[in-house]
């Protein structure tokens, strides 16, 4: 039993495997960017399953919608952390020892190594000689044993450990991290708690109670575009924030490369669209729905689309809805918005009245209406101010704001994968540009030398270096 | 202004295709190649004073600092080693990214949008495409191994000046070797930038994945260099299997895929 577990641990750490298992990972990370994934666009995921549901399925099966996170690709990046620190570690602890112990004996027959030279000069000068290069050295009776580039070494274990270091710092944050996102409009305040989020992810010991308890409210925002290439240029997002309920809100800008932060969570402006704020009225003409109602962008010019919901009436009423900040109505095609700015805003709906499902136990996208158990009333196309009104009521088009994405992302182990990833760099570059090598001299006769080295990984210069030393003993 | 670099590398190139007959010719070709290369360059800088930015945030902008970074990592080689024997080659690849450059890719100026502005960008992208210049000599390199170990001792009349096998193999490491924690750098300073941006040090966008597959590739080459003992033509084919998951990177993911790196129409 434990001769096999030795087996396998030996396999596990040898260099081979290691190997293997690095190129492996190389290759099990190709389907997560040909097969759209659950993390980045769980919509193309929605409509891949819609489209083939058969191989979706077996997609799904094999968790090719959630490669990075999937147990066969957990296997094998765990699998090769054992084998790093399997390997390293010991290799520490070894090279602890070289580098406090003497360099190894010089081989008996010197003119087998390489750049082999016979010379002249004594053995006390090659010392000197070798110890002002800062080589260390193993004196002994006829021979000197000389070895530098330890560095080389330290760097190359330094770069593994740092290695793992990163990986420290990566499951830290998924283990006591969040990331949530909140679609707020301008004007609205936000109080930092889960019900507050559109979506919302703990870490694995995290819990709601640990959200920090500060408020935003987005006070305005502008939102910069090229008028050639209707690209932005710049958003800034103008917020009123205070840490807790009881301090004094304080005036901060949030711009896209850069966060507002408390402590270790940072709040990010993500994305931004328009919410049409909106009156609808039944027949007695009673106010049974009014505010601004988040839509969605489908494009860069921020056409939107969206879900007005009444359930408190009977019937119930909704309205599929687009909404266009600068409309564009070809003819004979499809209406869109033509500037992402608000400069001539339209509001359309198809107004329906029946069941809005609500009830059914599945939840809805607010974005969304199922219209199975609806009738359609009517269509109208609004511009600010106009009313359309129905038999069971009427719908106002009041207006519109901006609403701003915040994401909110605590990442505690974020700095010990920066300090890692540092860290591997330098042991990297030392590591690759250090050069270990060892030159040996051994007297001969009278003050005839022999003088040959070895240089680790054929790494250049060896042989200058040991002439040079043979022109200063000359 | 390119249609200069592109006139000087075909000076540099026409010249080079007749340096097998001499060592003037040679000579000639690779004052040349430095002209041409200088050339891009100020071209470059031309082009980032007039966008008001630094010029690489469009596969236009890329492949020209990209052919540029290219023909640099040659020229510098050049000093420690007499590479000129691939000087008909570097010239010839760069004048064909030139030319796509600026028949099929070329967008005129324009300002960055918001997620691009940081001097991350700067910083990341310099030093990606610094590598994608080395990453390709590297590449070229070990290419040329292959198909000179076919020939074995009688080469043909072309390759005569080639130096011998060892050296090509050994020239390829060193290139890799130098590169590799420049693209570790690269990947990192890119992870900062994501962080800033985007709320994610990293998120497996494609691009980003396929940065990572490039950089575990590297690292197994250097670990069955250095640590297993593979050489001559089992290393040169990892080292193109690697250096081509770059190349697809760049071409593939950039025009073809889908992610927070595609931006503005290429
Ligand atoms: C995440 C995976 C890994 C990466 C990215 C990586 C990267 C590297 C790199 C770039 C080098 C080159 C340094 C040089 O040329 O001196 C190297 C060397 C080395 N690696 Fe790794 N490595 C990884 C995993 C491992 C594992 C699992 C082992 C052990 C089983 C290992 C053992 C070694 C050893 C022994 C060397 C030293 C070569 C020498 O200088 O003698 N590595 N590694």
């Amino acid at each position: 039993m434990i001769f096999a577990l030795r087996y396998v641990w030996r396999q596990l750490t040898s260099m081979r495997t290691a190997l293997f298992l690095l190129l492996l990972l190389g290759l099990a990370a190709i389907p997560g960017s040909l097969v759209p994934q659950r993390t980045s666009s769980p919509i193309k995921v929605q409509e891949f399953f819609a489209n083939n549901p058969g191989q979706a399925k077996l997609y799904d099966q094999l968790h090719l919608f959630d490669v990075y996170g999937s147990p066969w690709f957990s296997a094998i990046y765990i699998l090769l952390f054992i084998s790093l620190i399997g390997c390293v570690l010991p290799r520490t602890i070894e090279h602890a020892h070289t580098a406090m112990a003497a360099p190894p004996a010089a081989p008996s027959r010197l003119e087998k190594m390489e750049y082999f030279q016979e010379i002249s000069g004594t053995l006390a000068r090659a010392e000197t000689i070798l110890r002002k290069d800062r080589f260390r050295i193993r004196r002994e009776a006829n021979w000197i044993s000389a070895e530098k580039g330890y560095l080389r070494e330290t760097g190359n274990l330094f770069f593994h450990l740092s290695l793992i270091l990163i990986l420290l710092g990566i499951s830290f944050s998924s283990l006591f991290g969040m990331r949530g996102d909140a679609i707020v409009n301008i004007g609205e305040r936000f109080t930092n708690t889960p019900t507050s989020y559109d979506s919302i992810n703990f870490g694995k010991l995290t819990s709601p109670s640990d959200l920090p308890p500060f408020l935003i409210k987005p006070t305005n925002f502008v939102a910069k575009y090229n008028p050639s290439t209707n690209q932005p240029l710049d958003y800034t997002l103008t917020v009123l924030t205070a840490p807790n309920p009881e301090s004094k809100a304080l005036e901060k800008i949030i711009k896209v490369n850069s966060p507002l932060k408390y402590g270790d969570t940072s709040i990010y402006l993500q994305a931004n669209g328009y919410s049409p704020i909106v009156t609808v009225r039944d027949r007695t003409g009673k106010i049974r729905l009014q505010g601004p109602i988040p839509f969605l962008p489908q494009d860069g010019n921020l056409s939107s689309n969206g879900a007005i919901k009444v359930p408190d009436m009977e019937p119930q009423l909704g309205f599929v809805s687009q909404f266009f900040p600068t409309v564009d109505q070809p003819k004979g095609k499809p209406a869109r918005s033509s500037y992402p700015e608000a400069l001539d805003p339209r509001l359309f709906v198809a107004a329906y009245r029946g069941d809005l499902g609500l009830d059914s136990g599945t939840p809805q996208s607010i974005y969304k209406i199922d219209t199975k158990k609806l009738f359609q009333i009517g269509l109208e196309s609004m511009k600010v101010g106009q009313t359309y009104t129905f038999e069971e009521g009427s719908i106002t088009f009041e207006g519109y704001v901006p609403w701003v994405n915040l994401q909110i992302v605590k990442d505690p182990g974020k700095l010990l994968a920066l300090i890692g990833a540092l860290f591997a760099i330098l042991g990297l570059l030392a590591s690759l540009f250090a050069r270990q090598r060892r030159i040996w001299i051994k007297a001969v006769a009278g003050d005839k030398l022999e003088i040959a080295g070895l240089a680790k990984n054929a790494a250049p210069g060896l042989e200058n270096e040991i002439l040079e030393i043979a022109r200063k003993l000359n | 202004m390119f249609i200069f670099a592109l006139a000087f590398f075909t000076n540099a190139f026409a010249i080079a295709w007749k340096s097998t007959k001499g060592e003037k010719a040679t000579r000639i070709a690779t004052a040349l190649t430095i002209l041409g290369t200088a050339v891009i360059f100020v071209a470059i800088v031309a082009r980032g004073m007039s966008a008001g930015r630094v010029p690489w945030s469009n596969m236009y902008e890329f492949s020209i600092t990209g052919a540029f970074a290219f023909a640099l990592a040659y020229l510098f080689t050049l000093r420690k080693y007499d590479l000129r024997w691939l000087g008909i080659f570097v010239t010839f690849s760069v004048l064909i990214v030139l030319g796509t450059a600026i028949t099929l890719l070329y967008r005129p100026t324009a300002p960055l949008v918001p997620a691009l502005k940081s001097t991350w960008l700067v910083i990341h992208v310099s030093a990606a495409i610094i590598c994608g210049g080395v990453f390709l000599l590297a590449n070229v390199i070990a290419a040329t191994y292959l198909i000179l170990e076919k020939y074995g001792d009688n080469r043909p009349a072309w390759a005569a000046k080639i130096p011998s096998l060892d050296v090509l193999d050994l020239l390829s490491y060193r290139l890799i070797a130098f590169v590799f924690p420049l693209w570790t750098f690269a990947v990192i300073a890119g992870a900062i930038w994501a962080e800033s941006a985007w709320g994610r040090y990293w998120g497996w966008d494609p691009k980003e994945t396929w940065a990572f597959i490039t950089w575990v590739g590297y690292a197994a080459y250097l670990h069955a260099r250095v640590t297993v003992g593979w050489k001559g033509r089992k290393a040169a084919w990892l080292c193109l299997i690697a250096g081509s998951t770059f190349l697809f990177n760049y071409v593939w993911v950039n025009v073809w895929g889908t992610g927070k790196h595609t931006y503005s129409g290429l």
